[in-house]
């Protein structure tokens, strides 16, 4: 592997970890609000929280570019707060990763805290537990088999990502380049064998954890 | 302080709705009764907080849980009540142990370690403490369940049907459990059920729920036998009565029943003098006859005044009888009541063929 290679890997993990961190604080409370809200503009946010599985990634690359280049509404706030942009930057890329990966966490848990039986939840406000208190004690340790999924294929699915990356992240090496458009540049100059290495590592990565996924859930579902 | 509920609620469920307003002793077992779908766990939700009425007006022991009026509601969580589902809803991921100590951990029983092991004893939970509740029984998940409520230290039990998802077999597995319980509880029970026999084992005083109203509340003893009830057209009708055991007949192997009015003799009940003992008269196991009968095997013949009477069903009468002071029911024929010219104020004799013991 290429200086470059080991960059761009870096790069990579570096933003699927950050982004799902990001991802398991944002997506726990909205998909315990989906899970457990009767409010009528709930399949409105449940619609706009899935929008990227059917949106071609260049198409969620592009607003974002809009939305985050230096004269765009996010990006003009960012560069009068911190004085820097958020286009082609790595802020820029965990921004839009975490968009772009926001169903894979959501729907697991949402799942996950539908399955919850009411009485269990009822029973822990009747044992003196408040809001917060049964949901740490008791709705989120129930929904731990949903916490694993949303986190690893968050984690996964944001390692896979090409389009989002390369509309607002662009493709400087050290700084937003990751393995997906590392893989993508091998190709264009012909390195078939540097572009196989990386290929060949993502595809087995992403089959270990999809297995691993579906081993977990199946533990999940023997055990209920 | 006063002791008691008061409540009022209101609240539309589906087709109908609960309008209820009425009082809960401040101890003993209260039964609310009633088909399915009537309102009584509706009820048994709004007393204790997961449901919330309006307008809603709820005092427990002069204290004021929830009034829609000022704005004043108490959540489950502050009330202080132990709440039974009626299949457990014990923690999944928990063990027996930690489901025990969730509410007693959060209250201020847990300075008291010794609560712990009598209820754990009490409910014989001891060789269950290590287990998840994946491999319980039904009826021990329920024996859990009710020591979770117990160790939350409540001033109110609240009680979902506790048995109705449970066969026989478990079913009379806890029973003796909510007896003992009723026994030895300082505090208030309200006991959701559907359930005649249940109802007679362990209920002292009955709210009696139809179409999300109140159709009658009060003792269990008196309504057992008021005519206009639903329950006196059940084919088990009858009266239930709360006895004294007067004497043991080791020869005969009887026990003698006392109660206000006088004495009954049943078979050999295994408890010492002196214990109290809830017996049930039915309705079909009653003859009546006019003059005092000849010698004759059945032991029970009270002397009687007809109070009043109705139809019940084709050629069927059921007939109330104050044997002095102690209400009876009696079903008999339309015919032997003609035959007989039974008018209310009439001198009758009873004679019961059987006493039920509601052990």
């Amino acid at each position: 592997m290429m200086t470059d290679d080991i960059t761009a890997l870096w790069v990579t993990l570096r933003l699927a970890l950050v982004s799902t961190v990001i991802l398991l604080l944002i997506g726990t409370p909205i998909a315990w609000w989906l899970a457990r809200s009767r409010a009528p503009f709930k399949i409105l946010v449940e619609a706009l929280v899935a929008l990227p599985l059917v949106l071609p990634p260049t198409v969620l690359g592009f607003y974002l570019l809009l939305l985050l280049s230096a004269d765009g509404p996010a990006g003009g706030f960012w560069h009068t707060l911190t004085g820097t942009g958020l286009a082609f930057t790595f802020t820029g890329l965990v921004i839009g990763s975490v968009l772009y990966s926001l169903p894979f966490v959501v729907q697991p848990l949402q799942n996950a805290f539908a399955a919850i039986d009411e009485p269990v939840l009822e029973a822990a406000s009747t044992l003196r537990a408040g809001g917060m208190d049964r949901f740490f004690s008791v709705a989120l340790p129930l929904a731990r088999s949903g916490l694993l999924t949303a986190t690893t294929l968050g984690f996964a699915h944001t390692i896979g990502e090409f389009g989002v990356v390369l509309m607002i992240g662009g493709n400087i090496p050290g700084k937003t380049q990751v393995l997906s458009i590392a893989i993508y540049d091998h190709v264009e100059s012909l390195q078939y064998a540097q572009a196989h290495i990386l290929s060949a590592g993502l595809l087995a990565f992403s089959f270990i954890i999809l297995v691993l996924v579906y081993r977990m859930n199946t533990r999940a579902g023997a055990r209920s | 302080m006063t002791s008691g509920i008061t409540f009022r609620f209101q609240l539309p469920l589906g087709t109908f709705a609960l309008d209820v307003e009425g009082s809960i002793p401040g101890t003993g077992v209260t039964a609310l009764f009633g088909r399915s779908g009537c309102g009584k766990t509706c009820l048994l939700r709004c007393l204790a907080g997961l449901e919330r009425a309006d307008p809603a007006q709820l005092t427990v022991n002069g204290v004021c849980w929830h009034d829609s009026a000022r704005g004043i509601f108490l959540p489950p969580g502050q009330r202080g009540i132990g709440y039974v589902f009626q299949e457990g809803a014990l923690f999944p991921h928990l063990r027996v142990r930690a489901n025990l100590a969730f509410g007693f951990r959060r209250s201020a029983l847990f300075r008291r370690p010794e609560r712990f092991r009598q209820v754990v004893e009490l409910l014989q939970l001891g060789p269950l403490l290590e287990r998840l509740p994946a491999n319980l029984s039904g009826g021990e998940k329920q024996r859990v369940a009710i020591g979770r409520a117990l160790l939350n230290d409540p001033h109110l039990l609240l009680m979902d049907e506790p048995l109705a998802a449970l066969d026989r077999g478990h079913k009379r597995e806890i029973l003796p459990f909510l007896e003992s319980l009723h026994q030895q509880a300082e505090i208030p029970i309200v006991y959701v059920t559907h359930d005649p026999a249940e109802l007679v084992r362990i209920a002292d005083h009955l709210i009696l729920l139809d179409q999300g109203k109140i159709a009658a509340q009060g003792l269990l003893t008196e309504l057992s036998t008021r005519l206009d009830l639903p329950m006196a057209r059940e084919s088990d009708a009858g009266a239930v009565i709360d006895t004294r055991i007067l004497s043991h007949d080791d020869r005969f192997h009887l026990s003698t029943l006392g109660f206000p009015g006088g004495e009954l003799i049943v078979s050999w009940i295994d408890r010492p003098v002196g214990s109290q003992v809830r017996i049930r008269i039915h309705a079909k196991d009653i003859s009546l006859v006019l003059s005092p009968p000849g010698p004759s095997s059945i032991l029970n013949v009270l002397p009687a005044v007809v109070k009043d009477m109705a139809v019940h069903g084709r050629g069927r009468m059921i007939v109330r009888l104050d044997c002095r002071g102690l209400l009876l029911l009696a079903r008999i024929t339309e015919k032997s009541c003609e035959r007989l010219r039974l008018t209310p104020g009439m001198a009758v004799y009873a004679q019961i063929k059987s006493v039920a013991l509601t052990l």
